[in-house]
């Protein structure tokens, strides 16, 4: 118990006592094995005591509110009330440095506080109201930790990695695929050859875009009968199961089920929706994909209102734990060396959670918490966003062989026309692994490697001297703090 | 004939790629072996896409240290089927995976006909899509 703690009688008088002194802050408390645990990084408001209102954050988040009552008596309030038993200033921030004093809190909660198997009611008590608390000036959501028995209340990804590649008839190396460009405008007719191109010039699926839905210039089941045709067409030229992730985000859910239902009937083995559509309409849909074999895919829309700055809002690894649990199968977790936000590091905590069976804490990854998955299924990530061809060996060195790569420009763009695109990234690919798995240096050797092969094919040729050294190198916003990182992709 | 790159089924991890040499197959069959995976080889005339059981040309090589017993046995197999697709495989038993890790062809059959796309004619503009290899027109028996 904290030395300014109230006990008994004085605790529950009618009045405003500190967070601190309600049970809130316990420094000797150790989180033990059916605490959900979560990490934030705090700014307080100006003067205000950084114990009192990580205090704060536990009690908003759990069982207080700004006031003693006395109903807490009739509850077995000293489980239910969340414990902050950690509070660390940030190294790098505070007096002597140039950034105000920043604070690593760590919240335990007891499992019993949530909703078996309901991302929704997680995120209503973790991220719900403290994040407005005017006694602090920021807050973001760090990371989490769940007990393996409060795991199990979830089912998981509808399909996961394994089985994925099982239906899909497509082991060792990744996946191959592409967003249709431009996103907005084409016809269904026109959008569908755009597939068919790509499909049959060697990639694996096609995407839909975030926000291709059901406007004017396309009706969703145009769009999905065009799609349909062009997938079997390039499956019966290649003899490959193909598919292209029909977007069946809607204003409903009706309307999405509908739109799944369609694209069951049509034969897709997967089906995708967006971020923006919420966390309880994913869990549905997740379930639906679940009961009738579908792979399904998740654009993460949205994410970067709330998950780029470092200051406030959450880190997008949570949103990765979460989606697991949540049950989609595929999720953009970037690409390191393409267009969009993101330090190396940050990137690769986020292939681990989506990936891995346990995760060790690993501060340089920004993994804060352990978390032992036990046996739910594993998601694939999707690396999108200005990455081509000249990478791949960038590209499976930091990202792996359990990962979509989606080449839009990189595949679209090019001279030879869009099967030649799909080509020149497939055979990149199939020479890169083919390379790492003889033992090579292909990191090094990789701009070699990938001349060698385009000796012999002319669409890698072409992408090649197209794109030459085409990268991206910013700083990244959303760094790790234990370590000096690179944040370009040289 | 085939009017894709290459002209020939793309299935698994190298059809993109020129036939794979002896040398390079034994290269990737380490590969596995050093994963502590376990080798099998498989046939087949009937490459349709969801075509999953090929006939296993023995079992997997579980205690199979060597590459070049493994070649072996793949070349065997070549020889025994010359015009059909033979593809090697590798089995991770781990926990979390228990499936393959590997699968790449290593033979095909002297011509690559294709699949024929049938189509019927559904309500609403929809169709049903039915793959029909044009290997498979004769029966089992008598086709290569």
């Amino acid at each position: 118990m904290a030395d300014n703690e109230v006990k008994g009688k004085e605790r529950y008088k009618s009045g405003v006592i500190s967070y601190k002194s309600m049970g809130y802050w316990q420094p000797d408390y150790e989180p033990i094995n059916t605490d959900v645990i979560a990490m934030f990084r705090l700014v307080p408001a100006k003067g205000v005591d950084p114990e009192e209102v990580a205090a704060g954050v536990a009690g908003e988040s759990s069982t207080a509110t700004w006031t003693v009552v006395w109903t807490d008596r009739l509850t077995a309030c000293e489980l239910y009330r969340a414990k902050c038993y950690k509070c660390d200033l940030v190294p790098n921030t505070g007096p002597g440095t140039e950034t105000e004093a920043q604070y690593f809190i760590y919240i335990a909660y007891d499992m019993d506080l949530f909703e078996p198997g309901s991302i929704a009611n997680v995120t209503a008590s973790i991220i719900g109201n403290v994040f407005g608390m005017k006694a602090l000036k920021s807050l973001r959501l760090e990371d989490m930790h769940f007990p393996v028995a409060y795991l199990k209340t979830f089912d998981g990804p509808a399909t996961g990695i394994i089985v994925e590649r099982e239906r899909m008839d497509k082991f060792g190396r990744p996946l191959l695929g592409a967003t249709t460009k431009p996103k907005l405008g084409l016809s269904g007719r026109n959008y569908g050859r755009v597939v068919y191109e790509a499909l049959k010039g060697g990639l694996d699926f096609v995407k839909d875009d975030e926000n291709i839905n059901s406007q004017p210039f396309m009706h969703w089941r145009d769009r999905f009968l065009y799609c349909m045709e062009a997938v079997n067409k390039a499956s019966a030229a290649t003899g490959e199961i193909k598919g292209h992730y029909l977007n069946v985000t809607a204003a409903t859910m009706d309307q999405m089920i509908e739109r799944a239902e369609f694209a069951k009937e049509l034969g897709s083995v997967i089906i995708m929706i967006d971020l923006v559509i919420g966390y309880t309409a994913i869990q549905s849909m997740a379930k639906w994909c679940r009961a009738n074999d579908m792979i399904l895919h998740l654009h993460r829309a949205g994410n970067s209102t709330y998950s780029r700055q470092k200051n406030h809002g959450m880190n997008f690894r949570v949103i990765c734990q979460w989606m697991r649990m949540a049950g989609v199968d595929h999720i953009h977790a970037g690409t390191v060396v393409g267009k969009l936000e993101g330090d190396p590091a940050m990137i690769h905590g986020f292939y681990d959670v989506l990936r891995e069976t346990k995760n060790e804490v690993n501060l340089e990854n920004g993994i804060f918490l352990e978390q032992d998955w036990a046996s739910m299924n594993k998601v694939m990530p999707v690396a999108s966003g200005g990455i081509h061809a000249g990478q791949m060996h960038q590209l499976i060195h930091h990202l792996g062989e359990d990962v979509v790569l989606q080449f839009g420009g990189g595949t679209i763009g090019h001279p030879q026309g869009i099967q030649a695109g799909a080509t020149a990234n497939r055979v990149a690919l199939e020479v890169m692994i083919q390379a790492r798995n003889e033992g090579r240096d292909y990191l090094a050797e990789g701009p070699e490697i990938l001349q060698k092969a385009a000796k012999t094919c002319a669409p890698l040729k072409a992408a090649l001297d197209t794109w030459k050294d085409i990268t991206f190198n910013y700083e990244s916003t959303d760094t790790a703090d234990f370590v000096p990182s690179a944040t370009t992709s040289n | 004939m085939m009017t894709n790159y290459g002209n020939r089924v793309t299935q698994g991890q190298f059809s993109f790629l020129p036939d794979l040499t002896d040398e390079e197959i034994t290269a990737q069959i380490k590969y596995a072996l050093d994963n502590k995976w376990a080798v099998n080889v498989e046939y087949s005339d009937d490459p349709h896409p969801r075509n999953t059981y090929w006939e296993m040309y023995g079992m997997p090589m579980f205690d199979m240290e060597d590459p070049a017993g493994i070649l072996m046995e793949i070349n065997e197999c070549r020889k025994t089927f010359p015009n059909c697709y033979i593809r090697v495989m590798a089995s991770d038993a781990t926990r979390g995976t228990e499936s393959v890790k590997m699968s790449y062809i290593v033979n095909r059959p002297s011509v690559e006909p294709g699949f024929n796309l049938v189509r019927e004619e559904r309500n609403s503009r929809s169709q049903g899509y039915t793959i029909l290899p044009y290997a498979c027109n004769k029966p089992e028996g008598e086709r290569s």
